[in-house]
C-alpha cells in the first residue's frame, strides 16, 4: 500500500493552513513530520486520515482516489499526545476493542492481544484499568490498540510529548522496531529534531504550512536544501553568519578573513549565509592543532555557559550573531570572556541570498 | 532572597501514615544557600512537586519544619512567604500590555512609579521583551508569554525565592536555548535563590549549580552536574542522567579488576572484595570499540544522531550502549569493546562504593 498526496492544500476561513503538498509514503516506512508548534503537522495528519477534506488536490491510497471517502471507511489508526483509552475497560479489553469490532474469534483476539502486550510490556497489567496506570503505560496501551487494528495508515501525533524524558527515551527506541514489523505506513509528528533522528526513516520538514523538504531523515539533516529546513532540523539551532567569498578568501563582517579550503574552489564569488552546527565549533585548540584541523579561526565573546556534566554548551557572540557551541567536557571560562573558536571547514553550509543551499559538507551542490 | 532550611522534613498524604511506603517525601535535612540555583530532578511521582509545594506553602508538611533565613515559616500560608512562582503554562493577563503584566506585582505592593518603571525596564531588557512592552499580551506566541511569566517572577527584588515548575515544557526545542540563557543571566545578575523543578535532565543540569536528584520520595544525590554524571551515588542516578544512561553489568570485583564471565576488566582503583550484588557502571561515552583485546559484543542496532552514533549491543546477554562520536571510525570488524578504567564506577547493592589506592 502507498499513500499519495497530490497538490493537497487546506484553506480555512481564507487562511492558508497547508500549502499545496505532494508526498508519496510507502508501505512499511516511518515518516516523521518535523516542525515547530503550529507549523501544520496536525493539519496535515488530519488530511491524510480523512478527518478533514483538502481544499484542493487528491489523496490516493494504493492508486485509488480516497479524497472523498469517509474516515470510517479508511483503514486508519491514530494516537494522540493525550493518552486516550476507554477508562471503564481493562487494558486487555482496550487492546481487544478494535478486534471485537471486526468480529474476530475469541481465540484470535486473545492471541493478538497477548503478542502485542508482550511487545509493549503490558502483559503484567492486562487486567488493570488505564487510570490506575502511569502515563507511560497508558500511552503504551493506546499504541497497542493502534497496532492491533492492523491499519494501513497509523498516525502518531506527538505521542511522547506528555511523557517524562526518560520514558520518552525508552519508547522512542522501541517504536521504530515495533512498527517495522507491522508493515503499515507510519506518520509521526514531532517538534524535536533529535526525536526525528532517533526514529530514522524519512522526514518531512514543515514550516508555516509548507513541506520544505522530504527524504531520508539523515539526508535531510545532512543536506538541508534551504535555510528554513536547516533551521527546522537543528537543535541546538544552526549557527549563521553573513560572509563574502572572493577568490580564495572568505571575509566576515568584522573584517576577519580566512583562507578558503580547496573544496570551495568551485563556489562562485559573492555573498552567502554561512551555516554550521553547534558540534562543529571547536574551542580551545592550539594554533597548530587548529591549522592542522583546517579550521577557520574567529574571536567570540562568551554570553552564557551551561555544563551538563559531560558537555559544555556555550552561547557565543560574534558581531551581531549569537551562536551555540557544544564541546565535550568541562570548560573553565566565564561570561564576558573572549575566546578563539575554530570552525570545522569541512562541515560548513553555504546558502545563497535566496536561502538555497549551494554548497555543503564536502561538495558544491 | 533567603537561605532555605529543610529540617527533618517529610510528608505523607495518608492521614495516619506511619509506614515508610506511605511517605511521598521521605525524611530530609538540607540547607539551600541564599542565591543558589537548585534543580529538583526526577521522574513523575518522585516527590519533587510535593517538595516544591511544601517550600511554597501550598502543602503543609506532615513532619518537620521549613525555615527561611532561620525563621520558621512552616505554618505561614503561601501568600505570606514572599516567593515568586513560574508555572508550566504561562500565566498572563491577555487584555493587559506586556508592560502592565510586568508592572502588576510591583503596583500591588505599592512601589513608587519611577522605581517601578526602572525595574520593569531592566527586567524587560534582560529577558528580551523591550521591543514589545506596549503590545497586548493576547496573540503573542507561547514563548513570548512564558517570557512574561518569567519576567513577572523576577520583577520583585525582595522575594525570598523564585520557584519554577517545569517552566520550559511547552516551549519548542530551538527556543529553549534562548530562554535558558536568559534565565541563567537573570539568576546571575539578580542573585535570587531559585528552585527549578523538572523531569528533563538537560534543563536541570544546565540550569543548576546543585542538582537534587529524587526517586520514590527520596533524595538520592545532591551535587554538581559533573558529579551526577561522573560519580552517581546510586544506579538510578546513573541510569537517569545521560542519554542513553549509564550501562550496568553484573561483575565480581577482585581488587583492581572486575570479572565478567571469566573475563578481566581493569578498574581505576582498588575496591577490595565487596560482598553483595556487585555491578560495574560505565557511561556509553567511555566505552570504545576495538578490533581486539576487549570484551566481545554483538551489535544489535545503530542510531545515527548526526553528531554521534549510538550503538546498541549485547555483552554476555546484557544490553550495552556505546556512543561513537562523528568522525570516529566504526565498522563491522569491531566486535569488541573496552572501558576507560578511571571512568568505571563500582556499585554494591545499587549504591556506589569508593575505590582506594592500588
Amino acid at each position: 500500500m502507498s499513500l499519495e498526496l497530490q497538490g493537497v492544500s487546506q484553506v480555512v476561513d481564507g487562511q492558508l493552513h497547508i500549502a499545496p503538498t505532494d508526498l508519496v509514503l510507502e508501505k512499511g516506512t516511518m515518516n516523521v513530520l518535523l516542525g515547530p508548534t503550529s507549523s501544520g503537522k496536525t493539519s496535515l495528519m488530519r488530511l491524510m486520515a480523512g478527518l478533514d477534506k483538502p481544499s484542493t488536490g487528491r489523496i490516493l491510497s494504493s492508486g485509488t482516489d480516497v479524497t472523498n471517502q469517509r474516515v470510517q471507511l479508511r483503514n486508519v489508526a491514530m494516537v494522540y499526545q493525550e493518552f486516550i483509552n476507554y477508562p471503564g475497560m481493562t487494558v486487555f479489553d482496550n487492546i481487544a476493542s478494535p478486534l471485537r469490532l471486526k468480529g474476530q474469534s475469541k481465540v484470535d483476539i486473545d492471541r493478538t492481544v497477548r503478542t502485542t502486550a508482550e511487545m509493549l510490556k503490558l502483559t503484567s497489567i492486562l487486567q488493570r484499568r488505564p487510570l490506575e496506570l502511569s502515563g507511560g503505560q497508558q500511552q503504551r496501551c493506546a499504541l497497542a490498540r493502534a497496532l492491533v487494528k492492523g491499519a494501513e495508515l497509523v498516525l502518531l501525533d506527538e505521542p511522547l510529548a506528555n511523557l517524562d524524558y526518560k520514558l520518552r527515551e525508552e519508547l522512542r527506541a522501541e517504536i521504530p522496531r515495533i512498527f517495522e514489523q507491522a508493515g503499515s505506513i507510519f506518520v509521526y509528528a514531532t517538534t524535536e529534531p533529535e526525536e526525528a533522528l532517533l526514529l530514522g526513516g524519512n522526514t518531512a520538514t514543515l514550516w508555516e504550512g509548507q513541506v520544505t523538504q522530504f527524504g531520508s531523515t539523515l539526508s535531510v539533516y545532512r543536506h538541508p536544501e534551504s535555510l528554513t529546513t536547516a533551521r527546522v532540523f537543528s537543535d541546538p539551532p544552526m549557527n549563521f553568519i553573513a560572509v563574502g567569498k572572493a577568490a580564495d578568501a572568505l571575509s566576515f563582517n568584522d573584517g576577519a578573513t580566512v583562507h578558503v579550503h580547496d573544496q570551495w574552489a568551485g563556489l562562485p564569488d559573492g555573498k552567502y549565509t554561512l551555516g554550521f552546527r553547534a558540534h562543529h565549533i571547536n574551542i580551545g585548540l592550539s594554533e597548530a592543532a587548529g591549522s592542522e584541523f583546517q579550521a577557520a579561526q574567529l574571536r567570540c565573546t562568551v554570553v552564557a555557559i551551561e555544563a551538563t556534566g559531560s558537555e559544555t554548551f556555550l552561547r557565543l557572540r560574534y558581531g551581531d550573531a549569537i551562536w551555540v557551541a557544544i564541546t565535550p567536557g568541562l570548560k573553565k571560562m566565564a561570561v564576558g570572556d573572549s575566546v578563539n573558536v575554530w570552525l570545522d571547514v569541512t562541515q560548513l553550509y553555504f546558502f545563497d541570498e535566496a536561502g538555497c543551499l549551494v554548497s555543503c559538507g564536502d561538495s558544491v551542490v | 532572597m533567603a537561605q532555605i532550611t529543610l529540617s527533618n522534613l517529610a510528608h505523607t498524604y495518608a492521614p495516619s501514615g506511619e509506614q515508610e511506603s506511605d511517605f511521598a517525601l521521605k525524611t530530609l535535612n538540607h540547607v539551600w544557600h541564599e542565591g543558589g540555583a537548585y534543580a529538583l530532578l526526577g521522574p513523575s511521582g518522585c516527590g519533587k512537586t510535593t517538595l516544591l509545594n511544601i517550600i511554597s506553602g501550598l502543602i503543609m508538611p506532615s513532619h518537620g519544619r521549613v525555615l527561611f533565613d532561620g525563621t520558621d515559616v512552616t505554618d505561614l500560608p503561601a501568600e505570606k512567604r514572599n516567593i515568586a512562582q513560574v508555572f508550566q503554562f504561562p500565566v498572563v493577563y491577555d487584555t493587559m500590555s506586556v508592560r502592565e503584566n510586568l508592572t502588576f506585582p510591583l503596583k500591588n505592593r505599592g512601589l513608587a512609579g519611577a522605581q517601578i518603571q526602572a525595574r520593569v525596564a531592566l527586567i524587560a531588557e534582560m529577558i528580551g521583551l523591550e521591543d514589545i512592552l506596549d503590545q497586548k499580551a493576547r496573540g503573542l506566541t507561547a514563548d513570548a508569554k512564558q517570557k512574561i511569566s518569567l519576567g513577572r517572577g523576577m520583577v520583585r527584588e525582595s522575594v525570598n525565592a523564585i520557584l519554577l515548575d517545569e517552566p520550559l515544557t511547552v516551549i519548542d526545542p530551538q527556543l529553549k536555548w534562548e530562554l535558558r540563557t536568559q534565565l541563567k543571566s537573570l539568576h546571575r545578575e539578580l542573585g535570587h535563590t531559585m528552585i527549578y523543578v523538572t523531569h528533563d535532565q538537560v534543563e536541570a543540569l544546565t540550569f543548576a549549580d546543585t542538582v537534587v536528584m529524587m526517586h520514590e520520595g527520596r533524595v538520592l544525590q545532591m551535587g554538581t552536574p559533573e558529579s551526577l554524571f561522573e560519580t552517581p551515588k546510586h544506579t538510578f542516578v546513573g541510569h537517569f542522567i545521560g542519554s542513553p544512561g549509564m550501562n550496568f553489568l553484573d561483575a565480581s570485583i577482585e581488587g583492581n579488576h572486575a570479572v565478567i564471565n571469566g573475563q578481566h576488566v581493569p578498574l581505576g582503583a582498588n575496591y577490595r572484595n565487596p560482598c553483595g550484588h556487585t555491578q560495574i557502571g560505565i557511561r556509553p561515552e567511555y566505552v570504545q570499540f576495538t578490533a581486539d583485546g576487549g570484551l566481545p559484543v554483538v551489535v544489535r542496532h545503530i542510531e545515527d544522531l548526526g553528531h554521534r552514533r549510538i550503538v546498541h549491543a549485547e555483552l554476555e546477554r546484557s544490553p550495552i550502549s556505546v556512543s561513537v562520536p562523528e568522525g570516529c571510525p566504526f565498522d563491522a570488524t569491531m566486535t569488541q569493546v573496552r572501558f576507560i578504567p578511571e571512568k568505571i564506577n563500582v556499585f554494591v547493592d545499587s549504591w556506589r562504593v569508593e575505590g582506594g589506592a592500588f
